[in-house]
């Protein structure tokens, strides 16, 4: 890996040579220092480097820099992405740096949306082939090269770790070396990719390239962009949904020393100052009347009557294998309904992002999934073509899907217009929960029918929100969101008759959004949690239950197999402690998860111990898919324990941290994660944890108390000694 | 106008202008450039703004920089160069503890201050230490892993 301390040169000097590059290539050939830890964007062109496409760039120094089609927001996925192209490039992993690519769908769309998204945990599922490919061209390309100076077959030479060997005459050339002559080489067509029990680089625990400046302070994220003359922006966006700005007195707030400007928009307000503190404190005073539209009643209370409603009508199959009326009619009916909260995403990195807007052209500094979609939209919020938009992306303290939407970047280009230097627009903590886009509410229903303890007919309904029909159109067909349903249509138990329905049900007012996890977080839930009291009507545990459904689905069985044994599952416990077991097939991986917990007599939770055990095919980084699940469990515990949001009079209630509270580490237990080996494709990584949080603790729960909880978050008063469902 | 305030900050004499009442966290961030400390609630309760005020962990989103005169503040930038920060910092990295980064100049700071005045914490000393710093990436069983090793000196 290149440090920064070793690169400082050609930082300076891409910098002093300017050149011609417009946005479209301004975030080429920067250095990882400078791409990824500072706000400037030097410019640089791909003279005397070695360019064979759009991924890779070698420097006749050797200095290997991949860039990045997905953005780094903790999932690891510049280490993974780097991975997979020095994998069929034999690069030397220590010349290996990374830069995020700039924004460009031709070259960079995420095969799996045709835009430059990262989400859905795609990132390493859908590249997995094109860069394995990438960089097994650009090997061939650099091998003939080598060739050709040696007047020898290509076939007859190797590469390795930066260089080409030919061995029949004890000649070596590093990758720097071959660069120039390499850059006029054809990129060949099919060249094969490596057997998987060759990779060298690929499997590996590998240390992260992205970490080493996260522990001394010299990490950038979009939050910590500066700029020459920029001042800092706070702001209050109208707190009832869809209401508008009214009567704005600023006659306090402009008196208050370092507030520059009061921008008023016709749902926010915004103070300008120079600091945040400034800029905040000019805010609170300012007496802002609003009008507040037709949401001002709006409650909770109205909004799961409308969803409850919703539910009750029949919706859009989205699956159907056999005769599940049929399969309905005889055996033991079981029929449920699972409830999910709106939950806001809380990203550590608060909602901010920095916008320079000139009459010819619009420079944006921030942390996005979605960089092209944040170009177009500044664009039209700036009223210039896309290609004078420059997107300048940075680390994210965070994404869960807050940052797969543009608006925050919209309202700061609609604030920058109105002034002519830099500014850094930074929501607080309770604009960042108050305005978020929500996971939707979400009601699942299952009815299911029992014979000789199995399931024989399972119909399944979920009913919520439709993001992909917003956030991704083309993909939202004949009235199926396929993100929501994802996991209920792929349901990983052997059910004879089987059924699954979709209901659109948009939540008045509240904009909903992906949220980590996505789709599945509201299938996993509710299959894992009606499958726990399937087992218990037919008198079976939990885990022998679902064996017997998983007798064609062999990935899936042994991770369950193993994650009962390494979990100590059926062994003795304490009272009022209970295992829970969770199985899932999501994006493409497998995971059981064993959650064990104790409830106390008041009902509170206390975690004792998480077994997961995953089989995602190949692991590009195994430590890194051991943090995801661990992380991930975090995330969906988090949400199990304590995650709602609820609106009043049409503004949503929590605020912050106090009221809308994380797992701390004095609430964790000991987790144990299994990444078992596998030579099947990768498959996603990040959502997975999430999703077995929830059901696995609720399970538990179940077993400890016998409660059967439908609805999260969890509602302790229904755990006391003595309550029993 | 106000007063020039004057900060020792990770061995530096600084001198700037600034409200009494502004915080350390801002003071810090916008006006010294100095933007390791991040932002996260305001309200100190999540720790991402965690810094050293005569070694002691400190949230300094709520502590005014006239409070601060005449103190030794030391923030991530230069935690490194104190016998506990450094062996944090590198038990962080041993243990790859961190994923997207943007809580760990806080969870270091809280990490380092506990080390260095209980040097082998056990869990409740941990936790006791720790609590106040939400991580919403999930790292908390690796920042437990990472001061145990830091505490002890092995690898991971």
């Amino acid at each position: 890996m290149i440090t920064d301390k070793t690169l400082p040169d050609v930082s300076r000097r891409a910098l002093l040579t300017g050149g011609l590059a417009t946005g479209f290539l301004l975030a080429f050939h920067l250095p990882l220092r400078a791409a990824v830890n500072e706000p400037e964007q030097p410019r640089d062109t791909t003279d005397g480097k070695f360019a064979p496409n759009a991924f890779i760039r070698i420097e006749e120094t050797g200095r290997t820099v991949l860039l990045m089609p997905q953005v780094e927001m903790g999932q690891g996925v510049y280490t993974s992405i780097a991975m997979i192209l020095a994998e069929e490039l034999d690069a030397d992993w220590a010349k290996v740096a990374v830069l995020h690519a700039p924004p460009n769908d031709k070259l960079y769309a995420n095969p799996a949306f045709g835009l430059q998204a990262t989400g859905g945990s795609t990132s390493i599922r859908a590249w997995w082939t094109p860069l394995r490919a990438a960089g097994a061209s650009a090997r061939a390309m650099l091998v003939q090269a080598a060739a050709v100076q040696w007047q020898v077959e290509p076939a007859s030479c190797t590469a390795s770790k930066g260089e080409v060997v030919h061995a029949a005459s004890g000649r070596k050339l590093g990758y720097g070396e071959l660069a120039l002559a390499a850059q006029g080489q054809s990129p060949p067509k099919d060249v094969p990719l490596r057997d998987p029990k060759d990779f060298v680089i690929i499997g590996q625990p590998l240390k992260r390239l992205d970490t080493p400046d996260k522990v001394n302070g010299k990490a950038v994220y979009g939050i910590d962009a500066i700029l020459p003359g920029m001042k800092i922006a706070a702001i209050a966006n109208c707190p009832v949904f869809g209401g508008k700005v009214g009567k704005v007195d600023d006659s306090a707030a402009v008196k208050i020393p370092g507030v520059r400007k009061v921008v008023v928009l016709e749902d926010t307000v915004a103070v300008i100052g120079d600091h945040m503190w400034a800029a905040k404190k000019g805010l609170d005073a300012l007496k802002i009347e609003w009008n507040e539209g037709p949401n001002a009643k709006l409650s909770t209370k109205d909004i799961w009557q409308h969803l409850r409603a919703a539910s009750e009508k029949d919706g859009v199959v989205a699956k159907s294998v056999c005769d599940i009326a049929k399969g309905l009619a005889s055996g033991d009916r079981f029929e449920a309904s699972f409830e999910l909260p709106f939950l806001a995403h809380a990203s550590m990195e608060p909602i901010n992002a920095t916008v320079h807007v000139r009459p010819e052209a619009c420079e944006i500094w921030t942390g996005t999934q979605i960089m092209t979609r944040v170009q177009s939209e500044a664009a039209k919020a700036a009223g210039l073509p896309v290609d004078k938009v420059i997107v300048n992306q940075h680390l994210l303290g965070g994404g869960f899907g807050r940052k797969l939407e543009p608006d925050m970047v919209v309202a700061a280009v609609k604030i920058a217009k109105q002034v002519d230097y830099p500014v850094k627009v930074i929501w607080t903590r309770e604009e960042d929960i108050q305005h978020d886009v929500y996971r939707p509410v979400y009601r699942d229903q299952v009815t299911a029918s029992l014979v000789d303890g199995k399931v024989a007919a399972w119909k399944y309904k979920v009913a919520g929100s439709a993001v992909l029909a917003r956030w991704l159109p083309p993909a939202f067909q004949k009235g199926i969101d396929i993100d929501a349903v994802d996991a209920a249509v792929d349901a990983p138990y052997d059910f004879a008759n089987f059924h699954v329905e979709y209901v659109r049900a948009e939540p008045p007012a509240v904009p909903t959004g992906f949220w980590r996890g996505v789709g599945p977080n509201n299938n996993v839930f509710a299959v894992e949690c009606a499958m726990d009291e399937l087992a218990r009507k037919a008198g079976k545990d939990p885990v022998e239950f679902r064996r017997a459904m998983l007798t064609k689905n062999p990935r899936m069985l042994a991770v369950l197999n193993l994650a009962a044994e390494k979990s100590g599952w059926g062994q003795p416990l304490p009272p009022r402690v209970g295992r829970g077991v969770c199985v899932q097939p999501s994006f493409a991986s497998f995971l059981a998860t064993v959650v064990e917990a104790e409830i106390d007599d008041i009902g509170e939770i206390v975690l004792r111990r998480i077994v997961s055990v995953v089989d995602t095919g190949i692991a590009v980084n195994p430590d890194t898919v051991k943090a995801q699940i661990e992380g991930g469990l975090v995330f969906g515990l988090t949400a199990a324990l304590y995650g709602e949001i609820t609106i009043e009079k049409g503004r949503v209630q929590q605020s912050n941290f106090h009221d809308y509270r994380m797992m701390r580490i004095n609430e964790m237990p000991k987790i144990e994660v299994v990444v078992v080996k596998s030579g099947e494709a990768p498959g996603g990584i990040g959502e997975a944890g999430v999703n077995a949080g929830p059901p696995a603790l609720r399970n538990a729960i179940y077993a400890a108390t016998g409660v059967a909880l439908r609805r999260l978050p969890i509602d302790r008063k229904l755990l006391a000694a003595g309550k029993k469902a | 106008m106000h007063m020039a305030t004057v900060l020792t900050i990770n061995g530096e004499t600084k001198s700037f202008d600034a409200p009494p009442d502004m915080p350390l966290l801002w003071v810090l961030r916008d006006v010294l450039g100095m933007t390791g400390t991040k932002f996260g609630c305001g309200i100190a309760q999540c720790g991402a703004c965690t810094v050293h005020v005569d070694g002691k962990a400190v949230r300094s989103c709520v502590l005014p920089v006239s409070a601060v005169a005449n103190r030794t503040i030391t923030t991530i930038e230069h935690v490194g160069s104190t016998p506990a920060g450094a062996k944090v910092q590198k038990a962080w990295l041993d243990a790859e503890v961190i994923q997207c980064g943007y809580c760990q100049s806080g969870q270091i700071m809280a990490a380092a201050a506990l080390l260095a005045a209980t040097p082998s914490p056990d869990d409740s000393d941990i936790d006791a230490a720790m609590a106040g710093n939400i991580c919403r990436c999930g790292t908390y069983v690796r920042i437990r892993e990472a001061i145990k090793q830091a505490a002890s000196g092995r690898q991971s």
